[in-house]
Formats: structure tokens, C-alpha cells, sequence
């Protein structure tokens, strides 16, 4: 009986997004292919996060504890 | 106890909201029609390549060349957004669109372009979108009893124009029975509400002669103001502010070269404005009007039989009298279910416009049974009959009113317009929830219209519903119960109960009293 509450749940959020993005009213081909477009952008963009983000956060946080801090940091 | 806002000229509280569009929906349906406009250029692109069968009007071979017909803006939006979810509209009914109405199924196979009738017929939709207020289109009773024993008397067809052969005794009846319902001194009947207004005004106003104009005018009052020739000056929808503005500029300046003064000032409005559900604030137009000496002209299409605790329209339900506005036009279309319009006035401009309106020369008159059932359903809501049939009807559409507008608004819809006006405008705003609620509206048995780009500006989309003295409470509860499904569904309860407030200006700011001369 969850399983289908859930199951019901998902197409329910589905459906939301097709109607968002006006992707229900296009013909089944079209949906194809702004389903595979937006997968597409949507992997990319959740890869370079993956990678990137953390790299950046790090080196913000040095330069500004660096700037705060006001001691010189050696660079080894 | 006149309520003290605006020069202490309403008898009544004026409760108007117009709530504003959430940022996140605005920005989403930018991205819905932006989805739409890339698919509309890809399928454009195809259609003109070759690749796909072109189904929609073209030029022909000859005519490549020349300058292009449908490449604007609307065709693109009416091949690419329009075709797509035109299932919604132009739906066949197949009964007399009463309070239940029954529909012809229709389905298509290639997404719209073309439809084929599968033979069955779907019974007792609920109809929310027939202009029957009063819920006069009845097929049994008084109305058609007497519409068919006229129907066998006088025939179908007049045959003439009204000034050449076809002015029937039942017109000057129906004249005089106009006359007397809105309080005027005489009054004028024509076979089409549309053809009354974009006939009439060119009578009455020509080159030298100015119009003000309310944003959100019909279109046949926009088309008579056009034809007219006279210049047309736009004002906010219902904002005094800017028509007393207008008014002074017109007033000071004169006319654009030559300051001469204005031959004529007319004031267009409507009673009820049926895209957004508002009434118009008709004593601070008519106290404007008084003040800058110009005319009123009055378009109660759909206010007439509709408000006012006899239906005698907007006039009455502001406590006025009908001196005040000078022309005032109206429809049988709506509350009285027939067809046709009407204008009533003073005697001398009915009589003007009797010779010299061109619908009154050139146009057909009204159909003998169509008068008789304008005839006999006047006479029911003055309680002429011997019954108080037409007085429940009225007291009926105002109490479907209140409670419809009430429960929509607690379960949290944006509903548009006045309390009292039983037009009932629900925003929709992206385009894909416009097919979207039309169909799953007509799988739950509710016949409702949507309505998108270009009647109304291309985010705000609506689906209207039109409220009717034949709806039972039981009726309305069964729709109220789908309606909150289907708002569920497609999470349509955007309201955050912040209501713009009207901007009722402090009382010296606007003076309504008139000058000495």
C-alpha cells in the first residue's frame, strides 16, 4: 500500500513538472527530447558541482581567514 | 449611512481585489512560454524545410515572394501554443445550455489539427460558462410556451430592415417594455449586441468629438469608438484618478492642433467587465461626468438582470438614478436569454438614433419569437406575470454568488473582481494548466471556459466561470468539490491572502462637487 502512496506521489511530482515547463503539451517525440536535454543540463550541472564546489569552497575560506587573520600563510 | 470614502458616494461597501501574480509563478510561466516559443521555432523550421507536413494556412507557391501573412506574432502563437490545446474551445453541445448541458464527444488523432465526432454524447455536464444568470435558456415554461405560440403566429424570418418593412408591433412592445424596466423614457432594440454597440457610437460621436475609453473595453466598443472617427483616449481600468485627468487635459487643452474645445465628451465603460469580474464605479463617474459636463455611455451587457436587488442592472445597484447616465446600452443575450441588444435614453436621441443608426437601416430586425421571449422574461423579473418567479431568480444569483465566491477564495484560488459580480475569474497563469484544466475539469463532468492570450495579457491566463440562478446549492457543491481537486492536482491555490489594497485616496485630494460658474 506504500509502495503505490509513493508510486502516486512521484508521478504526482512528475506531472507538476511537466506542466511547469509546459512539456505536457508537446507531442511525444518533443517530450523525448526536452526530457533528454534537461537530464542532459541537469547531470552536467550536478557534476561540476561534484567536482568544483568543494576545491572553491576551500580556498575561500583560506583567503578570507587569511585576510582576517592577517598572518602570513606559508605556501608549501 | 453613506460609506466615507471617495466623497462619501457609496451607499454600499466596494469590495474589489485584484491580487498580484506571485513572483515564482511569473517567473515560471516565462519559462513555460519560453519552452514553447524554442519548440515553435524548431517545428516552424521544420515545416518550412520540408520535413514535416505543413497543416496550418500557407501561401501559395505563387506567392513566396511576396510580403509574408503569417509570420507575426499571433499566427506563430496560434500555430505553435493555440493548436495544441484548442481541444478546450469550440466545444458542440448538443441541448439548451441550461444550468446541465449535454457535449458532443469529440477526439484527434494528430494532436488537434483535425477532430472526428466518435458518436457518443456526454449528458448532464454542469455548465459553468454559459452567460445565463438569470437561467432563462429552458426549453419547458412560460418563456417557450409563449416564444412557440408566437413562433406559429408571426414565422421565423422578419425579412426587411427595421426602417423599410419589419417593424412589427411586438418591437414597439418590446420598446416600450424596455423603457419602462430600466426607468428611461424611451428605448431601442437591435438584432445583435455587437452590431448595437459598434453601430451606435458612430452615430453618436464623430471626427472632433473625443472618446475616453476604459483599458479593458469590449471589443465591439472598441470598434465602434474606431469606426467613429473621433480621437480615443485610453484611462486605467476603473482608476478615477486617471479618467479625471484625462477629463482635465481634455477640458484645458481642447483639441490636439487647433485648441479648439471638444464638440463632444463621451465616457465608455461597462457594467460588469466579464474578463476580470469588476464593476465599474459609477458615482464617481457619474459625479466626474457632472463636474466636466461630457456623456456617459453605459454598457451593461452583462450587469443587466444580473445586479441590483430587482436585476434592473448596475444603475440600481448603486442607488442611482437612470437620468444620470445618458445612454445606456444593454444585451438580451445574456440574462434574458434571447439575442439582440438595446439602447434607451432620452426620447430625442432614441429618436436620432431611429433614423440615423446604421443598424436601424441596414440591419435585420429581431426574430418575432427571440421578442417574445425577451417580452416574457422582462416580465418575469418585474413580477408583471402574477409571480414572484423572476425576484427569487434574482435573489437566487446573488446568493450563488457570495457563497461560490467565498469557498473559492477560503480554499485559497486567486479569484479577480468585485464580491457581488457573478463573474468569477480563477488565474490559471501557465499556458500548459489552461488545456490542462479544461480537460480534467470535462473528465470530472464540469463544462468550463479557459481563456489565454489575446484576450487577456499573455501571463495572466484564467478560467472563467459564469454563475447562474438555475444552479442549486447541490450543483455548486459538487463543482466547488472538483474544482478544490482539481486545484490539488494541479496546484492551482497560488493565493497568499495579500490583497492589494484599493487605492481610495484620502477625500479633499478628489473633488466631486461642481464648480460655480
Amino acid at each position: 500500500m506504500d509502495i503505490k502512496r509513493v508510486k502516486d506521489y512521484i508521478y504526482w511530482l512528475y506531472y507538476q513538472y511537466l506542466l511547469i515547463t509546459c512539456s505536457y503539451v508537446l507531442e511525444p517525440w518533443e517530450q523525448s527530447m526536452f526530457h533528454t536535454i534537461t537530464v542532459t543540463v541537469f547531470a552536467m550541472v550536478v557534476y561540476t558541482a561534484y567536482v568544483f564546489v568543494p576545491i572553491h569552497v576551500r580556498l575561500a575560506f583560506e583567503f578570507f581567514s587569511q585576510i582576517l587573520g592577517g598572518q602570513p600563510e606559508s605556501t608549501v | 449611512n453613506p460609506i466615507v470614502h471617495n466623497g462619501g458616494l457609496y451607499k454600499r461597501p466596494f469590495n474589489e481585489a485584484f491580487e498580484e501574480t506571485p513572483m515564482l509563478v511569473a517567473v515560471l510561466t516565462y519559462v513555460g512560454y519560453g519552452v514553447l516559443t524554442l519548440f515553435g521555432y524548431l517545428r516552424d523550421f521544420m515545416r518550412q524545410w520540408k520535413i514535416e507536413k505543413c497543416q496550418n494556412a500557407t501561401e501559395r507557391e505563387e506567392q513566396k515572394d511576396f510580403v509574408p501573412l503569417y509570420q507575426d506574432f499571433e499566427n506563430f502563437y496560434n500555430r505553435n501554443l493555440y493548436m495544441r490545446i484548442r481541444d478546450s474551445w469550440n466545444r458542440p453541445i448538443c441541448s439548451v445550455p441550461g444550468a446541465k448541458v449535454d457535449m458532443m464527444e469529440r477526439v484527434s488523432h494528430d494532436y488537434n489539427w483535425t477532430f472526428t465526432y466518435t458518436g457518443r454524447v456526454i449528458k448532464d455536464i454542469i455548465n459553468m460558462g454559459s452567460y445565463n444568470y438569470l437561467g432563462f435558456a429552458q426549453k419547458a415554461g412560460t418563456c417557450q410556451e409563449a416564444a412557440a405560440k408566437v413562433l406559429s403566429q408571426y414565422g421565423a424570418g422578419v425579412c426587411s430592415t427595421r426602417q423599410e418593412m419589419g417593424n412589427l408591433d411586438k418591437h414597439e412592445e418590446l420598446e416600450k417594455l424596455v423603457a419602462r424596466f430600466l426607468g428611461v423614457e424611451s428605448a431601442m432594440a437591435y438584432g445583435m449586441g455587437f452590431a448595437t454597440n459598434s453601430m451606435n457610437i458612430p452615430a453618436l460621436v464623430g471626427k472632433g468629438c473625443l472618446i475616453l475609453s476604459d483599458e479593458l473595453n469590449h471589443a465591439s466598443l472598441v470598434l465602434g469608438a474606431r469606426l467613429s472617427g473621433a480621437t480615443i483616449r485610453i484611462f486605467k481600468h476603473n482608476n478615477m484618478q486617471s479618467l479625471e485627468k484625462l477629463l482635465k487635459d481634455a477640458i484645458v487643452h481642447g483639441q490636439p492642433r487647433t485648441r479648439r474645445p471638444w464638440k463632444k465628451i463621451l465616457i465608455l465603460v461597462e457594467g460588469i467587465y466579464s474578463m476580470e469580474g469588476s464593476i465599474v464605479r459609477l458615482p464617481e463617474v457619474i459625479a466626474l461626468k457632472k463636474k466636466y459636463k461630457s456623456y456617459l455611455y453605459l454598457d451593461e451587457a452583462h450587469s443587466i438582470g444580473a445586479l441590483g436587488p430587482s436585476g434592473r442592472g448596475v444603475v440600481e445597484y448603486f442607488g442611482l438614478s437612470p437620468e444620470d447616465v445618458d445612454v445606456m446600452m444593454g444585451t438580451f443575450t445574456k440574462s434574458f436569454g434571447a439575442a439582440g441588444g438595446y439602447i434607451g435614453g432620452k426620447k430625442e436621441l432614441i429618436d436620432y438614433l431611429r433614423t440615423y443608426s446604421h443598424s436601424a437601416v441596414y440591419a435585420t430586425s429581431l426574430s418575432p419569437p427571440v421578442v417574445e421571449q425577451i417580452i416574457t422574461s422582462m416580465k418575469c423579473i418585474m413580477g408583471e406575470d402574477g409571480t414572484t418567479v423572476g425576484k427569487a431568480r434574482v435573489q437566487q444569483l446573488a446568493e450563488n454568488t457570495r457563497y461560490f465566491r467565498r469557498r473559492l477564495k477560503e480554499m485559497g484560488f486567486i479569484i479577480y473582481g468585485n464580491e457581488d459580480s457573478p463573474v468569477v475569474p480563477l488565474m490559471l497563469y501557465m499556458p500548459a494548466k489552461i488545456g490542462a484544466f479544461g480537460r480534467e475539469m470535462l473528465k470530472r463532468n464540469i463544462g468550463v471556459v479557459v481563456v489565454g492570450f489575446p484576450a487577456t495579457p499573455i501571463i495572466e491566463s484564467r478560467a472563467r466561470f459564469c454563475l447562474s440562478a438555475a444552479h442549486t446549492k447541490e450543483m455548486l457543491d459538487t463543482a466547488l468539490k472538483e474544482i478544490n481537486e482539481v486545484g490539488d492536482l494541479l496546484q492551482l491555490k497560488y493565493s497568499r491572502h495579500r490583497l492589494v489594497p484599493l487605492l481610495d485616496r484620502p477625500f479633499d485630494e478628489t473633488t466631486y462637487e461642481e464648480t460655480e460658474d
